[in-house]
């Protein structure tokens, strides 16, 4: 029917310019249903967890229909933020997260300078190896490591197991590798004109560091600040091993752990607290979002 | 990136020989300057990372009181039990399915996003991606609340289609499925991303010449998409494989290996052995079989991205 209009409507250089810009319209259309399906399918579990946030005990219990919130009620978040354990959690990991990306940067950033700008006996190898080293999973080193940490205590006297603090040390592992990594991508692009005219002004090389790199490569260095603390919020292997009591808890652990008593599962608060636990890196996320998908794709693109 | 170094290599001794040796001095003050900016990462590395994976060989070969050397004793015992076939079995099953639909999934999605007009791709794929920002261990917690057995909302949906009731996490067919499904949702956003910023790369020319010359779209992705993004591809899903070999957060959340550990990872059933029974050596082992094939991925994706170093 189409086709036969399109053929009287005249030459047929025109034929083919109206089937090719039907063919995109219905692209389109297709792209946006499919799409549809497929955010339904990534956001079912947040929005399932916001749902059910709202809901009572009594609600939830009931059978009623799960996708709808009947009798809205903010007493779950109230519970929660009034608990003086969900707090400790949150502080928990909150401060966790702070000093790991602290110094995440402070041992990620002269390493990613040295290695970009300065030839040195083993650079080429180190650099290799610091690519490598992001490769090695936590399910790998948690055993060795716990066994290392009792080690470590029986020998020197210092608590470190089931202690907030020993995740200081044992997450800089999982961050610093690949924030070295994209640095070293970011740093290596700046053109070395820049660098070598500070050089020939009298600069230092920690005034070319702070001066130059650190300003010209800023985005790479929020996109790894993102990365870092994003890595250390959401990690839950390490504090699972290494933290057992109620007061040492990172909030994943906490949550898991503490919410769930026995067998009884109260959903309304675990849901909250899950959602809660979401909220910093979906609220960094929703503010930096180029930033973090810049740190996501130069593991690949910028290596 | 190493390459770049590399690359630079003969340049800067180039450079430096012409100066003669007055300028020895300097450099060689530049280099300990820069060992000692790297030294805080080789100390990292070295005591927390590269010390601990040798260390677990060490621990590997001890028995469970960690008293008497056994040797291989604890890998002979591990190869008796059916439990370390069936893990090996489900986590192989595991990784490459989940990383097979990620890829699809991410794949298509991307070409979706790509379609459609600049301004709103941002929207879309901010949205998109949310899987991937939410902490594994919270998204978990949802899903496991979905497949709850009395009050799943799943099967109260499917009730409506007279399909079910599902026991998502109790049969253990269904089990797997139901890992493997957690883990392509949490995963494929991430494949999206890179896809979608290597779709971008490709200049348009390339299509139009192909639409001139009669391509279809099929052709067209054989043709141009797949061999312009095979690089991509590779790093992606290969990365992608280790993550997921080596995953621990979803399975040990959502099913505890059960039921009768017939969903258990290495990494999962290595917690199980090592720390909640305590025999840190067994744990080790299990933990150590990982190594391989994370070995070949990473000697693989380490080609891959040296490879992309020289062509740039």
């Amino acid at each position: 029917m189409s086709t036969l209009a399109i053929d009287k409507a005249g030459p047929s250089r025109k034929v083919k310019y109206g089937s090719m810009s039907r063919d995109r319209t219905w692209a389109l259309r297709w792209s946006y249903f499919f799409l549809v399906l497929f955010a339904i399918f990534f956001l079912t579990p947040p929005v399932y967890m916001l749902i059910t946030s709202l809901k009572s005990s009594a609600e939830i219990s009931a059978a009623t229909n799960p996708w709808w919130v009947f009798h809205p009620t903010l007493s779950n978040y109230v519970e929660l933020l009034t608990s003086n354990q969900f707090l400790r959690f949150f502080w928990n990991s909150a401060i966790v997260s702070i000093v790991v990306v602290i110094v995440t940067m402070l041992i990620s950033i002269p390493a990613a300078f040295a290695l970009a700008r300065m030839k040195f006996w083993g650079s080429a190898t180190l650099a290799t190896g610091v690519f490598l080293t992001y490769l090695i999973p936590d399910s790998l080193l948690f055993i060795p490591l716990f066994k290392m940490l009792g080690v470590v205590q029986d020998v020197t006297g210092i608590t470190l197991l089931n202690r907030w603090y020993v995740l200081l040390f044992v997450y800089p592992t999982l961050t610093v590798p690949f924030c070295t990594w994209i640095m070293i991508g970011y740093f290596a692009s700046i053109p070395k004109e820049l660098d070598e005219a500070a050089l020939i002004d009298g600069a230092s090389w920690l005034q070319t560091l702070t001066r130059i790199f650190i300003p010209v490569a800023l985005p790479g260095l929020i996109a790894a600040t993102i990365f870092a603390f994003t890595v250390s919020w959401a990690q839950f292997l390490y504090p699972l091993v290494f933290t057992t009591s109620v007061d040492q808890l990172v909030l994943p652990v906490g949550i898991t752990t503490t919410l769930i008593k026995g067998d009884v599962f109260n959903w309304g608060q675990i849901m909250t607290g899950a959602l809660l636990g979401a909220a910093p890196p979906l609220i960094i996320y929703a503010f930096l979002m180029d930033y973090y998908i810049a740190g996501l794709t130069a593991g690949a693109t910028k290596g | 990136m190493a390459d770049v170094v590399v690359e630079r290599g003969p340049v800067a001794r180039a450079t430096g020989a012409r100066k003669g040796s007055s300028l020895r001095n300097t450099l060689g003050r530049k280099s300990t300057v820069a060992f000692l900016l790297t030294l805080p990462l080789i100390l990292l590395i070295a005591l927390l990372v590269l010390y601990p994976a040798f260390y677990s060989l060490y621990l590997a070969t001890l028995n469970k009181a960690m008293t008497k050397f056994v040797g291989l004793g604890n890998f002979t015992f591990l190869f008796k039990r059916e439990t370390f076939w069936m893990v090996v079995q489900q986590s192989c099953i595991f990784a490459i399915t989940a990383v097979i639909f990620k890829a699809l999934i991410g794949f298509i999605v991307a070409h979706f996003v790509h379609n459609i007009p600049g301004k709103k791709q941002r929207k879309w794929r901010g949205m998109l991606l949310v899987p991937w920002v939410i902490p594994p261990a919270m998204s978990t917690l949802a899903w496991l609340w979905l497949f709850d057995p009395s009050y799943s909302a799943f099967n109260y949906t499917l009730s409506f289609f007279g399909v079910g009731p599902i026991p998502w996490l109790g049969d253990t067919f269904w089990a797997r499925f139901s890992v493997i499904l957690v883990n392509v949702w949490y995963g494929a956003p991430f494949f999206l991303i890179m896809y979608l910023a290597a779709l971008k790369s490709v200049p348009d020319q390339l299509y139009e010449a192909a639409s001139i010359d009669g391509a279809n779209w099929w052709q067209k992705i054989w043709h141009i998409t797949l061999p312009m993004m095979r690089n991509i591809i590779a790093i992606t899903t290969l990365f992608s494989l280790i993550v997921t070999f080596a995953n621990f957060d979803i399975v040990r959340i959502l099913t505890s290996g059960g039921p009768l550990d017939t969903t258990h990872l290495f990494a999962t059933w290595a917690f199980q052995v090592g720390i909640q029974s305590s025999d840190i050596p067994l744990g080790a082992c299990v933990s150590l079989f990982m190594v391989p094939i994370l070995a070949v991925a990473a000697i693989f994706i380490l080609r891959d991205v040296n490879k992309r170093g020289n062509e740039a």
